[in-house]
């Protein structure tokens, strides 16, 4: 016995110190770095980096808002919805046939006969795409609850996982063969023009702070700071975090367990269908593979705040978005590769702090 | 008429037959204690009582209503609430949600919920101090208390108590005790769990003894407390 847990102190502080060292190289690289590209040698100006922020800001605000799904359901059902992000791409052509419907709808006005709804109501247009994209998401995580992961409740854990995994190939590629595989085009209201905006002069040169940019910025505190209030300050959210926390004396005190567990996928559908028109309105394409990446970086953005942990998603998925359009202006490296800087974190995190930067250590009943 | 019926119930946990034909009843007003070993299958009485665990045969009826076909969720609202083994509070949450989420099952306006908490605070004064309190930093006593007030916050007419005393100071035992038939006697009546056979018989009017799944005496509580096989088995003489 003596003996064993010597041996167990010693690994602790061997793996302590990899660790120190570790960080200290690796902080000591990223403020060499960024004395060479600031002070020594600067190859951006001020606007560049402007506009470096302001897409990571937005990027990491979308995916915040895809990182709660994840750990709202984990959270409650300890398992990785690995189709979450599929539901936003459901969410992104909810949104995407709203506007193609609205161009054929002609509004003619005096000065303008070829005037069509989505142009004439933009304000309208917007609203009914968000509600029209979130409430099919909504939709979509119902019943990929109810048919996927409710008949796997008692199963071991890896089952329901594998089940995730199929739901979201079932959902891609019945996605591709209703709308076809081709990447469309997402038409926004000519107000809403992509790449037109408000210009901000900084350091000698000019910023465009985008319409579609401000409108996703804003929209996504907005639904974050609901969400939390849901979560903190209503009946609701009171019966979720019970559930979450023991479903057994949940139901015990009355509260509907199945019920609160499709609420909870309802929600983070709506949330990635909230996404999803973000995204289309934003980026300009839509197609059935969408979803993919984002789901798996704000998975990644879950896991880095402290999955199971909502102020940890939403922080987890701005730094994301900060460190892909920041990181490789920073490091030097090739545009191309934020992908690769993403998902590195993603396993150092996964090394080094399993728990995420807000995370708490997981009970024995929770592995 | 008894309150509360069980008649021949046969629990299992997958294969394992955990009751094997648990028959007993309680009357109304009364506090009847279940005593037994670890294992014998106090717990799983319990749980089958309040839909956790459903049995596969025998009924249980709550003033002549069936329970065993009622969702466990369900079953709150009709009466039952139960303190459950280890105490089940939520951890993370405050301790007023804790008190809050006991109502859940019967939607109160702030007025009344006020009243119940201020009875709450009656019997447990510490509650109050920790009201704001996150409930996992509560100690065990403390812990316990909020069980059992979350418990009664929904207005039972029948409260189950699994292993109070757990893991509690001797003085808090007592004390926990006296709340206990405090509850009684303001009309709530008492299914109580517990290893402590002692405590438990001292303020129950009748017991149950079980050993591995089966009802082996039934007494008043003062002719268990004489009875020499369980003096040997529960009561530690010689």
């Amino acid at each position: 016995m003596a003996t064993e847990s010597k041996v167990h102190k010693k690994n602790i502080s061997t793996y302590k110190i990899v660790q120190i060292v570790l960080g200290v190289l690796f902080g000591g690289y990223l403020a060499w770095r960024l004395y060479q590209i600031l002070i020594a040698n600067p190859v951006y100006g001020a606007d560049t980096w402007l506009r470096f922020a302001i897409a990571g800001i937005i990027l990491g605000s979308v995916y915040a808002l895809v990182a709660i799904g994840y750990t709202l359901v984990y959270g409650i059902l300890h398992m990785i919805n690995f189709a979450h992000g599929d539901i936003m791409m459901i969410g992104a052509f909810g949104g995407y046939f709203v506007f193609e419907g609205l161009k054929n709808i002609p509004a003619p006005t005096s000065a303008d006969p070829g005037l069509n709804f989505l142009n004439a109501h933009p304000v309208i247009s917007v609203i009914l795409a968000f509600v029209v994209g979130i409430s099919i998401a909504a939709l979509s995580g119902y019943f990929l609850e109810r048919i996927a992961y409710r008949p796997l409740r008692n199963a071991p854990r890896l089952v329901p996982l594998i089940s995730a995994i199929g739901a979201s190939i079932f959902l891609e590629n019945a996605a591709m063969l209703m709308f076809g595989a081709q990447r469309r085009d997402f038409t926004n209201p000519t107000v809403l023009t992509r790449g037109e905006g408000w210009d901000l002069p900084v350091g000698g040169g000019t910023v465009i702070l985008t319409y579609t940019s401000v409108l996703t910025f804003v929209l996504s505190i907005i639904i974050l700071v609901a969400l939390y209030l849901l979560v903190q300050r209503t009946r609701m959210g009171r019966a979720m975090r019970a559930v979450a926390e023991n479903k057994n004396v949940a139901a015990l005190m009355g509260i509907n367990v199945d019920g609160i567990i499709s609420q909870t996928f309802i929600l983070s559908g709506a949330l990635a269908g909230a996404a999803g028109v973000m995204w289309g309105i934003h980026l300009g394409l839509v197609y059935y593979f969408l979803g993919f990446i984002p789901g798996i970086k704000a998975f990644t953005a879950a896991v880095l705040g402290g999955i199971g942990n909502l102020p940890g998603a939403m922080l987890g998925g701005l730094f994301l978005g900060a460190v892909e359009a920041l990181g490789p202006a920073i490091l030097g490296i090739d545009f191309q590769l934020k992908d690769v800087l993403a998902f590195g974190i993603l396993i150092l995190v996964l090394i080094f702090r399993p728990t995420g930067i807000l995370g708490e250590v997981l009970s024995e009943e929770k592995v | 008429m008894a309150m509360l019926e069980v008649s021949n119930i046969h629990t299992y946990y997958g294969n394992i037959h955990a009751l094997k034909g648990i028959s007993l009843t309680v009357d109304k007003g009364e506090i009847v204690t279940l005593i037994g070993a670890n294992g014998a299958g106090k717990t799983t009485t319990l749980s089958s009582i309040c839909g956790l665990t459903k049995p596969r045969q025998g009924t249980i009826t709550l003033e002549g209503e069936d329970l065993t076909p009622v969702k466990p969720h369900e079953i709150v609202t009709k009466g039952v609430s139960m303190v459950p083994e280890g105490r089940g509070i939520f951890a993370r949450l405050t301790v007023a949600e804790n008190l809050d989420l006991g109502a859940y099952s019967r939607p109160t306006n702030r007025q009344e919920a006020d009243k119940d908490l201020e009875e709450i605070f009656s019997l447990f004064p510490r509650l109050k101090e920790r009201y704001s309190q996150v409930a996992g930093t509560l100690s065990g006593g403390e812990q316990q208390m909020l069980a059992i007030g979350r418990a009664i916050m929904a207005h039972p007419r029948l409260l189950l108590l699994d292993e109070p005393s757990m893991g509690l100071a001797p003085i808090l035992v007592q004390s926990i005790f006296g709340i206990i038939q405090s509850i009684n006697q303001r009309g709530t009546t008492i299914l109580l769990v517990e290893q402590n056979a002692l405590m438990a018989l001292s303020i129950a009017s009748r017991g149950y003894v079980l050993q591995s799944g089966q009802i082996v005496l039934s007494d008043t509580a003062r002719n268990l407390k004489e009875n020499e096989m369980v003096q040997k088995a529960y009561l530690g003489a010689g």
